[in-house]
Order: structure tokens, then C-alpha cells, then sequence
């Protein structure tokens, strides 16, 4: 199958300064990527080049075989969806309905007044991160993990063909993290390409199809989680202080620091 | 269970056009006020009479009421609104909550370009625009576009920057007004009336003057009530929803300062309604610009046609400058505004 999304020698940065070069690699649809690496291998401006939010210094960032550079912002957003790390500390927080209803800005436009099918989307959206009860709340009452889950329900209520996660799981509580990691794998499922950060690499290897390990500046390894995720690959990037061990369950690995010794 | 999620939007949107329209209502009642009080009282059946033009009005009354009082109401609505949208817009645009027109420079740059033009006598205008609202909107948008110059070289991160920036070119520019004013030795009470603001004497050719523009800006504004609500959600969430961030923003800062310019061009400085207004009217709608915009326009001219109403009336027969009495409600609530966000800016 040809990829949906595709970075092709791809290299970014700010200022002239390079945080990655020479990045290469495909997601097709209903693959779940994640990308994972130390903390300010680029991770995160990875993910924004796959949006259109960082203008690459070279190569280019492909969506169904053409630049996103070379199509307009609305159509672009159509199609991709990113739920950021964070949301942006404002004086004024929406309400969650109002902020999750935003996703729906590139399919309706910025002007159109929103449709049944609008709330329909939003509502169903809101449903699978159970913030249903949360709607009339302004955002900054909120929990961190809370509005990790609204920046969630907006990317879903956008209905993108590929949804990029920047760090979806940190902040959340044991049960929302299982929450959200059934909804990536029924995302996937339903034929959306899913790529997210992770920082805990066992929860990497937990949910993704594959793994693509970024270190300076260039992608070290890309594969299966059982080909990226063993201690030869991973001990040049993060030092030699971890284990790898086999998931008593499935067999996938789960990768933990060495504490002593 | 979707239509749970979908309830609450339809009906927070029902509630606030019921709550938009009783604010028209009050805002309709206090123009009424208005035109009732004042150096010459009137009664009810007299105003109802006066109001009609029935054949058997006082025509005293008649004038007093047509051609002074309710103009005056009427210009100080239309101000009101413009400068509460203003407002809204530029807080939005900043993500602050004590941005105003006045702050960011755009009212102290109106009124350098207006003293300018009256001192020096400048007597060119362009499209329906006289020399001194010309002038004032040259001087407001030259001060903003400059305010955004020196904050983007001063840092990435630029929405206090702008706040400095604003503020220091404000200051600078009324200096320099005042000294303009000294210089050409204009008599003390006019410029006061210009730099405090004053509805007094206006008649209906300055509604005329204002009303267009006030309408598109407030319109323009309203049309981007969405794009506005992602700003405040951040740039990087509303540019990875498609949104161009640059021309939004060009676009409403043009409209908040031209709405701005020509509320200094028909009746000088007036400070704070655009930061009171939005705030109040955000205490009972909510963020959404959708209906914020609109309830902050209503709160706006209300706000102003009262302050107006008390400054001919407090000291009557002198009229106190307007800017006088909405600086000494909005005073306290700006001091209030800042320790309730302890003391943060942005």
C-alpha cells in the first residue's frame, strides 16, 4: 500500500540552526507511527513539519503524493489534524463545547454557520473522551489531563485522514491512558493514520505498528517495535542503563530504566 | 448520547440572543433617558409629543430633543459600540485582558494626528472622510502598525512587547499633543474637551460621519467572530486548523483601529469603555466571539450614553469632558481587573 503521509528528506530547524536533517520515511493508512527520542531531538518539530506549521529548509513533506506546501492551509487541515502538547494559556478560555467545535472550522469554513452534521461529529467526538458531562466547562477549569482530552476531541471532530499526537498519554491518569491508546488502535482500525510522541517507551511499543527513533538530527532506527526497541539500538542513544524485557502478555517489549548497579 | 453534547450549544445560543435583545432594550431605554434629562426637563407626554413631531409640541422641546439631545445619544451609542468592539478585537488579538484601544496607542495616535491637522490646518479629506477623522485615522494606524514594528523586533514572544511598545508611544504622543496644543496657544477648555472627549454640540452630521464605519468595522468583526476565537486558543492551534494567522490579524486590526480612529475623530479621547465593556460582557456570555462581540457593542453604547448623560448633567450648566466620568468608573475597574489576575499582563 503507498503512503498517505510521507516526509521525504526532510530537514528543519529555526534560525538557520538544523534540529533534524535528511528524515525519511512513509505512514500509510491505518498505520499507527510513533516517533520517540530524547528529549529535543525534534520530536515535536517533526510533527508540526507533517502539519504545515514548520516550513521545512529542505526536502518536502508529502500528502497523498503531493507537497502540503503546495495545497492550500484549509485543505491541508482537512486532511491532517494535530492535537498539540498543550493548550495555549489564555485569558479567556472557551468553553469546551466552543473549543472542540473549532475542529470544525476546515471542513465548514471560517464563516459558515455550523451544521447538524457539525454537532453530530463534535457530540461523537466529545463521547469517545468522555467530556460529555465537561461541555458547558471553560477550559481552563480544567484538569491536565482534561484538556489533553479536549485537544483530542477537536482533532477527532476535524475527521482527518491523518491525526499527529504530540505526546497524547503524559498527563493522563492509568485509565485514560488505556483509553486513549483503544482509540488510537480503533482510529487506525477505521483507516486513519495515527502518529504520535511518546516519551515511555513501553508504551510505545505498546501501541504503535512502528517506531522511528530520532537522535541528532537523523531518524537512528525504523521499524517494528520488536526491531527498534532492543537494548543494542537503544543504548547508543540513551546510554546503556536500561533494560529490555519481553511484555509477560504479549511478548512486546517494555523498556525500563536501570535504577543501580 | 450526541445529542447530550449538542444540547447545551443550541441552547446557550438561544439564551444569549434573549439576553442580546433585553440588552438593545436597555440600551433603547437609556437613550430615551437621555434625551429626558438635562438642563431643560421634560416631561414623558411633552417627549412622547416632541419625539412624534405632533403638531401641538412645545417646539423648544422639539429642538431640544431632535436636534441636541438625541443626536448627542445617539453619537454616544455608536462611539460606545465602536469602542467596545475595539476593544474586544484587540484583546483577542493579544490574548490580554487589559488591552483596550487606548493602551495599544491607537486612541493617543488618533488624537496627535487630529491636533496635527487642526494646528497646522490641514484641510484634505478622502472618501467621506473629513480632515480631522482622516488625520485621526492616519495617526491611529501609523501608531499601531508601529506599536507591532518595534514589538516584533523586540521579541518572538510579542504580545507584551506590544503592550510596552503601545503604552510608550502613547505617552510619547500626547506629550507631543500637548505640546502642539501650548505651542499654537489653543484656548485650554477645547483642547481639554478633545483630549478628555465631548459629545458636546454634536449633531447629526457627525452620526452620519461615524455610522458607516462603525457599521462595517463592527461588521467585518463580527463576520471573523470565529477566526477570533481560535487566536485566543493560540496561534499554533488556529494555524494548524488552516486559518492564515497573518491576514486575520491584519484585517482586524485594521477594523479595531479604524473603529478606533474615528471615535477620537467624532469625540475625542475616550478611555477605558473598550476595556470595561468586553470584560462585563464576558463576566455573563462567555469567550465566545460569537456573542461577545455583539453584548459588548450593547454594554459599550449603554455605558457610554449614561457616562455622557452624567457628564452634561453633573455639573450642569458645565459639561464635565466625558473621558472625565469613564475614567473615574473605569479606573477602579481597571485596578480591579489587575489584582484579580494578580498582577500577570500577559
Amino acid at each position: 500500500m503507498s503512503a498517505l503521509l510521507e516526509a521525504v528528506d526532510l530537514s528543519c530547524g529555526y534560525g538557520g540552526e538544523t534540529v533534524f536533517a535528511n528524515v525519511h520515511f512513509p505512514v500509510r493508512a491505518g498505520e499507527i507511527c510513533a516517533l520517540i527520542g530524547p528529549n529535543g531531538s525534534g520530536k515535536t518539530t517533526l510533527l508540526h513539519a507533517l502539519d504545515r506549521l514548520v516550513r521545512p529548509m529542505h526536502g518536502m513533506v508529502l500528502f497523498e503524493g503531493r507537497s502540503i506546501w503546495d495545497r492550500p492551509p484549509r485543505e491541508v487541515a482537512r486532511a491532517i489534524a494535530l492535537a498539540p502538547q498543550r493548550a495555549t494559556q489564555s485569558a479567556w478560555p472557551l468553553t469546551v463545547l466552543d473549543a472542540v467545535m473549532l475542529g470544525r472550522a476546515p471542513q465548514r469554513g471560517w464563516m459558515a454557520p455550523f451544521t447538524r452534521e457539525d454537532r453530530r461529529a463534535v457530540g461523537e467526538a466529545m463521547e469517545r473522551l468522555g467530556l460529555g458531562a465537561l461541555a458547558g466547562r471553560t477550559v481552563s477549569t480544567l484538569s491536565g489531563g482534561e484538556v489533553r482530552r479536549v485537544l483530542l476531541a477537536r482533532a477527532l471532530a476535524q475527521a482527518p485522514k491523518v491525526i499527529l499526537l504530540d505526546e497524547p498519554l503524559t498527563y493522563l491518569d492509568l485509565h485514560y491512558q488505556a483509553e486513549v491508546l483503544a482509540l488510537t488502535k480503533a482510529l487506525a482500525k477505521e483507516g486513519q493514520a495515527v502518529v504520535l510522541t511518546v516519551h515511555d517507551l513501553a508504551l510505545a511499543a505498546l501501541c504503535a505498528d512502528r517506531v522511528v527513533l530520532l537522535a541528532a538530527g537523523r531518524v537512528c532506527a525504523n521499524g517494528t517495535p520488536l526491531e527498534v526497541l532492543r537494548h543494542d539500538v537503544l543504548a547508543p542513544v540513551y546510554g546503556d542503563r536500561l533494560d529490555v524485557l519481553p511484555h509477560p502478555r504479549t511478548g512486546q517489549p517494555i523498556v525500563l530504566p536501570r535504577a543501580a548497579g | 448520547m450526541n445529542s447530550s453534547a449538542a444540547a447545551p450549544y443550541s441552547f446557550s445560543t438561544r439564551r444569549s440572543l434573549g439576553w442580546t435583545f433585553l440588552l438593545g432594550i436597555v440600551l433603547l431605554l437609556s437613550v430615551l433617558a437621555s434625551v429626558v434629562f438635562g438642563a431643560v426637563s421634560i416631561a414623558p407626554g411633552e417627549l412622547v409629543r416632541a419625539v412624534l413631531r405632533t403638531a401641538d409640541a412645545n417646539p423648544t422641546q422639539r429642538l431640544v430633543v431632535w436636534e441636541l439631545r438625541l443626536p448627542r445619544a445617539v453619537l454616544a451609542a455608536l462611539v460606545g459600540g465602536g469602542l467596545a468592539s475595539a476593544g474586544v478585537a484587540f484583546q483577542a488579538l493579544f490574548r490580554n485582558a487589559l488591552a483596550d484601544p487606548y493602551v495599544v496607542g491607537a486612541s493617543s495616535g488618533a488624537a496627535f494626528g487630529a491636533t496635527l491637522a487642526l494646528t497646522f490646518g490641514f484641510t484634505a479629506g478622502l472618501a467621506g472622510l473629513g480632515p480631522l477623522p482622516l488625520a485621526a485615522f492616519v495617526g491611529a494606524i501609523a501608531t499601531v502598525l508601529l506599536a507591532l514594528l518595534l514589538a516584533e523586533a523586540g521579541a518572538s514572544s510579542s504580545v507584551t512587547s506590544l503592550l510596552l511598545a503601545g503604552t510608550a508611544l502613547g505617552t510619547m504622543l500626547s506629550a507631543a499633543t500637548s505640546f502642539l496644543l501650548l505651542w499654537r496657544n489653543q484656548p485650554w477648555f477645547q483642547a481639554f474637551n478633545w483630549l478628555l472627549g465631548s459629545f458636546s454640540g454634536r449633531d447629526w452630521s457627525y452620526v452620519a460621519v461615524a455610522l458607516p464605519y462603525f457599521f462595517s468595522c463592527y461588521a467585518v468583526l463580527r463576520l471573523l467572530a470565529r477566526p477570533l476565537d481560535a487566536l485566543t486558543a493560540g496561534d499554533e492551534v488556529a494555524r494548524s486548523l488552516g486559518l492564515s494567522v497573518r491576514t486575520v490579524r491584519l484585517v482586524v486590526v485594521c477594523a479595531a483601529t479604524l473603529a478606533a480612529a474615528v471615535a477620537v475623530a467624532v469625540s475625542g479621547v475616550i478611555g477605558f469603555v473598550g476595556l470595561i465593556a468586553p470584560h462585563l460582557a464576558r463576566l455573563f456570555f462567555g469567550a465566545s466571539h460569537r456573542t461577545l462581540l455583539p453584548a459588548s457593542a450593547l454594554i459599550g453604547a449603554t455605558l457610554l450614553v449614561w457616562s455622557d448623560l452624567v457628564a452634561r448633567t453633573v455639573l450642569a450648566p458645565v459639561e464635565v469632558p466625558v473621558g472625565i466620568v469613564t475614567a473615574a468608573l473605569g479606573g477602579p475597574f481597571f485596578l480591579y481587573v489587575l489584582k484579580s489576575r494578580g498582577g500577570r499582563l500577559s
